[in-house]
């Protein structure tokens, strides 16, 4: 029935502040996508289609540093995920120019590979799934302190060929020693050029869970409001109960892989965020036009901020050097 | 008189009682086996893991990066391959997050040949390792520094590779190796440490009281300084060096012993200054020859000591083979051997090549209280 009526509406509230972070990370990965083909930066990979799902997972995740709060390891479709924490789109701006103001890896890596200690997102890496093997690291390390913190973990669908997806699934399952990790997947149904369903012959990838006795759940990643219940009841679950749920939402990919795929639109699938726009003018929460001012607004503001990024420093050749070893233990204090 | 693996047991223990270690973990690690090769018995923190090396290294990288004090055990090096991209990004976490997320963890694993280990127990890990950028490696060739070494690998805040040479771990302490605070008595130590054979369910060890004792990393350690020729080596070959310019003395040759120790960051100032004054070196060490880490420190001396050199400098290594083989004949005729080692330094000590030439040695002398292990041993003890 409930398939039928379609998830319960969020509060209006909500609503619109989960509408105003995907059009704003929509029009980031848009203007992230502008600065590539301008020759503002050498290589785009991004989200745009992910926003329904990553939106909701920031606004629910227990945002903070240390054991109590909730370690993030994403991947490098999560960038709507960090802007819905509060991070400054901006910053993103700056990793794709990779100026030395790029606060999360000084102008060294792609763009859509965040990182930030303050928050517990650990670096985004562009090897897919070797989160997986990390994460378990992080979930003994929240179980034995008895916090509240989860660990959250998130790939793609082609990476779960990998071993490393095997080894979440094994690791956060040990009898008796299970441990509070969400585990992620959001399947766009894509590995850069090859369809899903010529590599893979499980019907969803959320039933390799079952064999570990691990909850599962596969869920439309396209609609914002059912990925918020699920993920809030999946969290409350790993939190409660300190142990693993596996959930796979089926998302889109409009921009294809990366700027290696050319990075245009793509009209056959389905687009969350004119969705859910369509969803709020039905209920009457929002115009036509006043999403069409907030569209101009933001485009302009990025824009502006784009102007500035291209003439911040770039990092000297000589500070390669900087960070191959670490002077203390900045983890272990938390400074 | 401790082994080299009852010392690093020691270590572990002092790790976890005094420095922070919260999870010693691999394959049958913890109870009851402690460790294929006993390193992990009786330990606290030690637990046992799926046989899954990805997943050893991966939950140790999640533990580091979760603030926790990690040692992990790969139960052969020969198992490690298929954790490269996760060793090379342990290795990078920290420079690649511009200074954000240090990883300090501690990953030991047995490495090399000797223990007629067949082609998956003899791999060596040094050329692997040290092209690992943002690991430091190390690899002890007797009990005092594997204990001295594992204490500096669990106290930096880096990740820290330990490479145990598996044909010494049970090798007993030489004289000057003892651990203070160990019994002398083998036999005592044995009856305190070691897990008795049989069931073990209620057994606990009585452990020495051996103090915080740091071998920096970094500092080579000479084992015995010489005139004529330096040979730099580490793990297994340092003791084989050590007996080779005992007996090359008789012929009065006079061969110096480098035991580098740390492979990175490695001690280019004293090997430097060893080589100047010899002016004659041979680098061993048992990994496969081609892009062998001895090459690079071959390259080095050739770029900046060339002029100096009365030989040409020369690396013994493993042979470019895809395996090591189990009958005795085909390992040793695989990995350096001590008559591999005399050979090739009575060649060299008969070559003066460049004698005459522009720059005589300089009168530099590798002062032997600077590089003792028990000097720095010491010293870092007098510190704390």
């Amino acid at each position: 029935m409930q398939q039928l009526a379609g998830p319960a509406p969020l509060d209006a509230a909500l609503q619109l502040k989960i509408h105003e972070l995907m059009l704003t990370t929509r029009l980031l990965e848009e203007r992230l996508i502008r600065m590539y083909k301008q020759g503002d930066g050498f290589f785009w990979i991004g989200g745009p289609g992910e926003e329904a799902f990553n939106i909701p997972l920031g606004l629910l995740a227990r945002k903070g540093q240390g054991l109590d709060h909730d370690y993030l390891h994403l991947h490098y479709r999560s960038t709507g995920t960090l802007l819905a924490m509060g991070a400054d789109p901006i910053d993103s701006l700056r990793q794709m120019k990779n100026t030395a103001t790029d606060p999360y890896s000084g102008g060294r890596n792609f763009a859509g590979h965040s990182s930030m200690r303050k928050w517990n997102v650990v670096p985004i890496t562009s090897p897919i799934e070797v989160q997986y093997s990390i994460a378990p690291g992080t979930a003994m390390a929240q179980k034995r302190a008895n916090s509240k913190g989860i660990t959250i973990v998130q790939g793609g669908d082609a990476g779960t060929a990998e071993g490393d997806f095997a080894t979440c699934l094994v690791w956060s399952s040990r009898p008796g020693a299970e441990l509070p990790v969400l585990m992620l997947v959001t399947n766009n149904g894509w590995g850069i050029s090859t369809p899903a369903s010529t590599q893979h012959g499980e019907k969803y990838i959320a039933d390799r869970g079952k064999a570990f006795g691990i909850r599962t759940k596969v869920i439309n990643g396209n609609d914002a409001e059912e990925t918020y219940h699920e993920l809030q009841e999946a969290m409350d679950y790993v939190r409660n109960e300190r142990k693993p749920f596996l959930l796979e939402a089926q998302v889109s990919r409009l921009y294809g892989h990366s700027s290696a795929s050319g990075a245009n639109f793509a009209k056959h699938e389905v687009d969350c965020l004119a969705d859910f726009e369509q969803k709020l003018i039905d209920r009457g929460l929002r115009t036509q036009s006043q999403m069409d001012e907030m569209r101009e607004q933001i485009t302009q503001g990025l824009l502006e901020a784009s102007r500035r990024v291209v003439e911040e420093p770039q990092p000297e050749g000589s500070t390669v050097w900087d960070h191959v070893f670490a002077p203390r233990n900045h983890v272990k204090e938390g400074l | 008189m401790a082994t080299m693996v009852q010392a690093v047991r020691m270590a572990l223990h002092v790790g976890e009682e005094r420095l922070g270690v919260t999870d010693i973990f691999g394959e049958d690690v913890g109870p009851p086996l402690g460790g294929v090769f006993t390193a992990t018995q009786g330990l606290k923190t030690a637990w046992n893991t799926p046989l899954d090396e990805r997943g050893i290294v991966g939950a140790a990288m999640g533990l580091a990066l979760a603030g926790q004090c990690p040692v992990a055990e790969i139960q052969f090096c020969d198992y490690a391959f298929n954790t490269i991209d996760l060793l090379k990004l342990i290795g990078n976490t920290y420079w690649s997050s511009n200074g954000d997320w240090n990883c300090p963890l501690v990953l030991m694993t047995p490495v090399g040949a000797g223990i007629r280990g067949s082609i998956y127990h003899s791999h060596s890990f040094d050329a692997q390792a040290t092209r690992l950028p943002g690991w430091k490696v190390v690899m002890p060739s007797n009990p005092l520094d594997a204990y001295g070494l594992m204490l500096s690998a669990i106290a930096d805040p880096n990740p820290v590779m330990v490479l145990l040479p598996k044909a010494l771990l049970r090798v007993k302490a030489g004289p000057g190796e003892q651990i203070p605070g160990e019994p002398d008595d083998e036999r005592a130590l044995s009856k305190m440490i070691d897990a008795p054979v049989g069931d073990r369910s209620g057994w606990e060890p009585r452990w020495p009281d051996t103090p915080d004792l740091f071998v920096p990393i970094g500092p080579l350690r000479l084992v015995r300084p010489g005139t004529d020729a330096t040979v730099v080596t580490y793990g297994r070959h340092v003791p084989v060096a050590r007996r080779v310019a005992e007996d090359l003395a008789e012929e009065g040759l006079d061969i110096e012993v480098i035991d580098l120790r740390t492979l990175h960051p490695y001690d280019w100032d004293g090997l430097k200054a060893s080589i100047r004054r010899t002016r004659r070196v041979l680098f061993v060490n048992e990994d496969t020859e081609i892009t062998n880490f001895g090459e690079h420190l071959l390259r080095r001396t050739v770029e900046e000591l060339f002029d100096e050199l009365l030989a040409a400098p020369r690396l013994l290594a493993g042979k470019h083979l895809p395996g090591i083989g189990l009958a005795d004949n085909l390992e040793r005729a695989s990995v350096p051997q001590r008559e591999d080692m005399v050979d090739l330094l009575r060649a060299m000590c008969a070559e003066t090549r460049g004698a005459a030439g522009p720059r005589p040695a300089p009168a530099v002398r590798l002062s032997r209280e600077n590089t003792d292990a028990s000097a720095a041993l010491a010293l870092a003890y007098a510190r704390r």
